[in-house]
């Protein structure tokens, strides 16, 4: 039985129609045709599905979308500025921290949330802050590197 | 001094924009008006005979749009082997009988997933089960029950490719030692990050558009027009962004034909998109493998003869059958010089599912049992290893049988870079102190040679547009995979005809748009792809210094050049004129005809099996916890001849992950199979290793020329894996004194062999 929930998503609020069993994950990508966040294995393991959460990198495979009312949530579609990229994203192109590109947006709001956590993280700390998002094409070495720059300031 | 603009440059990938805002669109990203989602019955059993199956009750639920089975309708078999149409058994969904668990037996289509899978539920299938076979020994022991009645222990021997050159008895019985070992690889899988999916919309009286995750648009067409009845060109497959390949999209998948086929029948545009669980339980794998080597050495070391036995565990189907199967062999022949070789291949069928191409293709199954077996020849010799590879490694100019001239290989100045880079002569050499150190060899095919596929088309096509503004569009059906290849054919466009990456706009991946190109496997991107495009820039170069040529009074058009956005003579931009103004030229002297160049590369008496071969060295340091059995990868280095490296920065991305994927291979991926049921079918059981797994690594580029190669240029995205595993065992070894045979080496297995050496 669908129930009309609002969602405050990249600071815009969205009336929508979910089943009680509908996680977050489907609701962005099916109702609200976001697609940057990815679908990797819904079993909260790989980390491509990763939202911002109150400002917390979550699973959003692992949320049920009428959980998600009252929260607000970005995904990487809310990561740039109309005008200009973040500066995690510039990095990561600069970086060659993005292959196949599939597990970048999660990739990058984790990478987000750890540094709105932990502006100067350092490389253990970065290692740590991306444990959860899987990568199988980079050897996450460009990825930490990337992250390592906009702690150093590089980006802007 | 780099003597080239774009070549050689770390140029950021031109998707990078697209991926980083996550407006990227993979398969599972569109949809369309009126779109069913499509899924799949899966087989509970391994090894059964279909009885009956009633659809009736799924095709009375509301929302339910189209259901099939493997007779209704009835289709073709198809195979990526055309050059031996008897091994098509490639099939939309199992008719008769299911031979492995998982495989699909029906398909629906609804309006929505939750409709779908309830249809699935509603589906009564009536099975009398078989006996299976599920390893390599079990499908070959005598009375094996058969996978396909046909093949007696499970082999088919058109599967089966021996292949010899020289001696090997004169060559072993010339040997001043001769030793035999037995090696174990186990099934991994690819894990790339996005899962299958297929987007099909057939629109009568016969067009059928395929969006799909494939690396190999070109074999797919012909794939789905064969198994659904089709004309080839009335299939058009579109590949939108693919999340990772590392070969498992290089076959196609129940998915594939059952999208196309729902759409056929309901008349509706049909999504079918694998859950990770499908992933593990029913798409492609590594082929587990059992080696056996014998090799022959003289008193100094020399490898003087070599015989290979494989077995491959094939699963139920052929996939790349002959193809994986010889090249298991390959791999001995272009690393070492090897003037006696004998070896005997066999893919054995077993009801597990299909294994196909896996990074390296067979490379790092081969890499392993050699590697380790030269660290034990050169033990045996109380010689360095290093030293014995010295003394072994091919050089350029060098001849090997299976591929022709070596026309470039920078082994020996990798190892002596990687050598002097880890201080391999001042490590420690006592054994058993917990620290180690391995350094090893590989060498990887730059693309296949070999037509398997019976195409009539170039393997590679290109052509190239230009504008009177100064711009160009390349149109190349090369695969994207993640690997970067759209990058780096803009950048060998752009520096043949003297312009900025920025003003080349790549269009591919549309099989009813782009010259055909076979797509991405066997490394063949750049090598192949990348000389299409440099063909295409070159005809349209001499089209534009044609144009040129009168206006700018030059009598032989030798004497331009392309540089700087300008067609000038040769050294003298006055006299010259932007690019757009020779495109204009052109444009003019053809009535307004498009101007376009077009270019192919198709590697005839080129050798058998490859154009050119990719060579490398590794070195792995590491340290096992005695205790616990874990070890850990301190520090990976790794030097890498991929001829002139085109972009060092995506070169390094291939190296980097080349090596977290070995790291898998060799310590932790494993598919824990029984009576072929995937035990560890999700990312938290199958241990692929994450940012914390991962030692400080090191990456160097030798700098050799391929002459065969657009620029100079070789494969970079699979050899660097081949020789991971050994490098890291091998470590292993000089850490703890005492070798594991069979990867992966897991804290138990380090454990158990200490107390079995302890007595």
């Amino acid at each position: 039985m669908k129930k009309t929930i609002s969602l405050d998503v990249n600071g815009a609020t969205y009336e929508t129609a979910a089943e009680p069993q509908d996680t977050l994950l489907d609701v962005l990508r099916g109702n609200l045709r976001l697609t940057g966040t990815k679908k990797g294995c819904e079993t909260g393991n790989c980390g491509a599905c990763t939202v911002l959460f109150d400002g917390n990198a979550v699973d959003s495979c692992l949320i049920l979308a009428l959980e998600a009312e009252g929260h607000k949530i970005i995904t990487i579609e809310g990561l740039a500025d109309a005008s200009k990229l973040h500066p995690l994203q510039q990095a990561f192109i600069k970086y060659g921290a993005i292959q196949c590109g599939y597990c970048t947006p999660g990739m990058l709001l984790s990478a987000k949330a750890l540094l709105d956590r932990l502006p100067r993280a350092n490389e253990e700390d970065i290692r740590k802050g991306l444990e959860g998002n899987l990568c199988r094409c980079t050897g996450y070495k460009q990825i930490v590197e990337a992250v390592e720059a906009v702690v150093r300031g590089e980006f802007k | 001094m780099n003597k080239f603009s774009v070549i050689g440059q770390s140029v950021p990938r031109i998707d990078g924009w697209a991926k980083a805002t996550g407006s990227a669109m993979y398969t599972d990203d569109l949809s369309l008006p009126g779109m069913l989602i499509g899924k799949l019955l899966r087989s509970p059993h391994a090894h059964a005979r279909i009885l009956s199956i009633d659809v009736s009750k799924a095709l009375a639920l509301p929302g339910v749009k189209a259901v099939i089975t493997g007779n209704d309708p009835v289709t073709n078999k198809t195979t990526h082997w055309r050059m031996r149409p008897q091994l098509a058994d490639m099939a939309a969904l199992a008719s008769d009988r299911v031979r492995f668990l998982g495989e699909e037996v029906a398909a629906v289509a609804a309006v929505d997933e939750d409709t779908a899978i309830e249809a699935l539920s509603l589906i009564k299938v009536e099975y009398e089960p078989l006996p299976g076979v599920f390893t390599i020994e079990e499908a070959i022991a005598e009375n094996a029950p058969r996978v396909h009645d046909e093949f007696d222990r499970n082999i088919n021997p058109s599967v089966s490719l021996p292949v010899s050159y020289g001696d090997v008895e004169k060559g072993f019985a010339e040997s001043f030692h001769v030793r035999t070992d037995k090696f174990s690889t186990p099934t991994v899988i690819h894990a790339y990050m996005e899962p299958h999916s297929a987007l099909a919309s057939y629109e009568p009286p016969g067009k059928l558009t395929l969006w799909a995750s494939t690396a190999t648009p070109y074999y797919l067409k012909g794939d789905v027009a064969q198994v659904m009845g089709l004309r080839e060109s009335d299939v058009r497959v579109i590949k939108p962004y693919l999340g990772g390949n590392f070969g498992g999209r290089n076959v196609p998948f129940a998915l594939d034909f059952c999208a196309g086929l729902l759409s056929m029948r309901s008349g509706k545009p049909v999504k079918i998109t694998y859950d990770r669980k499908e992933e593990f339980n029913a798409a492609g794998r590594r082929h587990a493998a059992r080696l056996e080597l014998k090799t022959g050495v003289s008193k100094e070391g020399i490898l003087l003869a070599k015989e290979i036995s494989v077995y491959l565990d094939g699963g139920a189907y052929n996939g790349f059958g002959p193809t994986v199967t010889f090249l298991s062999g390959l791999y001995h022949t272009v690393v070492y010089r090897l003037p006696n070789y004998k070896f005997n291949g066999y893919r054995v069928y077993t009801n597990n599912p299909i294994a196909i191409g896996m990074r390296g293709f067979c490379g790092p199954q081969a890499h392993f049992a050699a590697e380790t077996q030269m660290d034990m020849i050169a033990e045996d010799l109380g010689m360095d290893p290093v030293e014995l590879r010295l003394k072994n490694v091919i050089k350029t100019g060098e001849i090997v049988p299976t591929v022709g001239v070596i026309k470039s290989c920078g082994l020996t100045e990798a190892l002596n870079k990687v050598s002097s880079a880890v201080n391999w002569s001042g490590r420690p050499k006592e054994k058993g102190t917990g620290k180690g150190m391995a350094i090893t060899c590989f060498g990887q095919m730059s693309g296949a040679n070999f037509n398997f596929y019976n195409t009539p088309y170039a393997y590679s096509g290109a052509e190239i547009r230009a504008y009177p503004d100064g711009t160009l569009t390349l149109f190349s059906l090369a695969a994207d995979v993640g690997q970067g290849s759209d990058t780096l054919l803009c950048q060998i466009a752009a520096e043949e005809l003297g312009l900025k990456i920025g003003d080349v706009r790549f269009i591919g991946n549309d099989t009813a748009v782009d010259p055909v190109d076979l797509g991405a496997y066997s490394s063949r991107q750049t090598m192949f792809s990348g000389n299409a495009v440099l063909a295409a820039a070159r005809d349209l170069k001499q089209q534009l210094f044609e144009a040129a040529s009168p206006k700018l009074e030059t009598s032989v058009i030798h004497e331009l050049e392309a540089r700087d956005g300008r067609i000038q003579v040769k050294g003298s931009a006055k006299r010259g004129m932007t690019f757009g103004e020779a495109v204009m030229c052109v444009l003019r002297a053809k009535g307004g005809k498009e101007v376009s160049g077009f270019g192919t590369y198709t590697p005839r008496g080129k050798g058998t099996a490859t154009p050119a071969v990719g060579y490398g060295v590794a070195a792995a340091e590491v340290e096992v916890n005695k205790e616990t059995g874990v070890t850990r990868v301190t520090r990976f280095t790794m030097a890498h001849d991929c001829g002139t490296n085109i972009n060092p920065m995506a070169v390094e991305g291939q190296v980097y992950g080349s090596i977290q994927m070995g790291l898998g291979y060799a310590l932790s991926e494993k598919l824990i199979i029984d009576k072929g049921r995937v035990m560890n079918a999700n990312f938290l059981d199958y241990k692929m290793p994450s940012t914390l797994d991962m030692p400080e690594m090191v990456s160097f580029a030798i700098d050799t020329v391929d002459p065969e190669g657009p620029f100079g240029a070789k494969e970079s995205g699979e050899g660097p894996i081949n020789c991971v595993a050994p490098a890291i065992t091998n470590a292993v070894y000089n850490a703890v004194g005492f070798r594991v045979m069979e990867l992966p080496v897991r804290p138990d297995d380090i454990l158990g062999l200490r107390k079995d050496k302890k007595g």
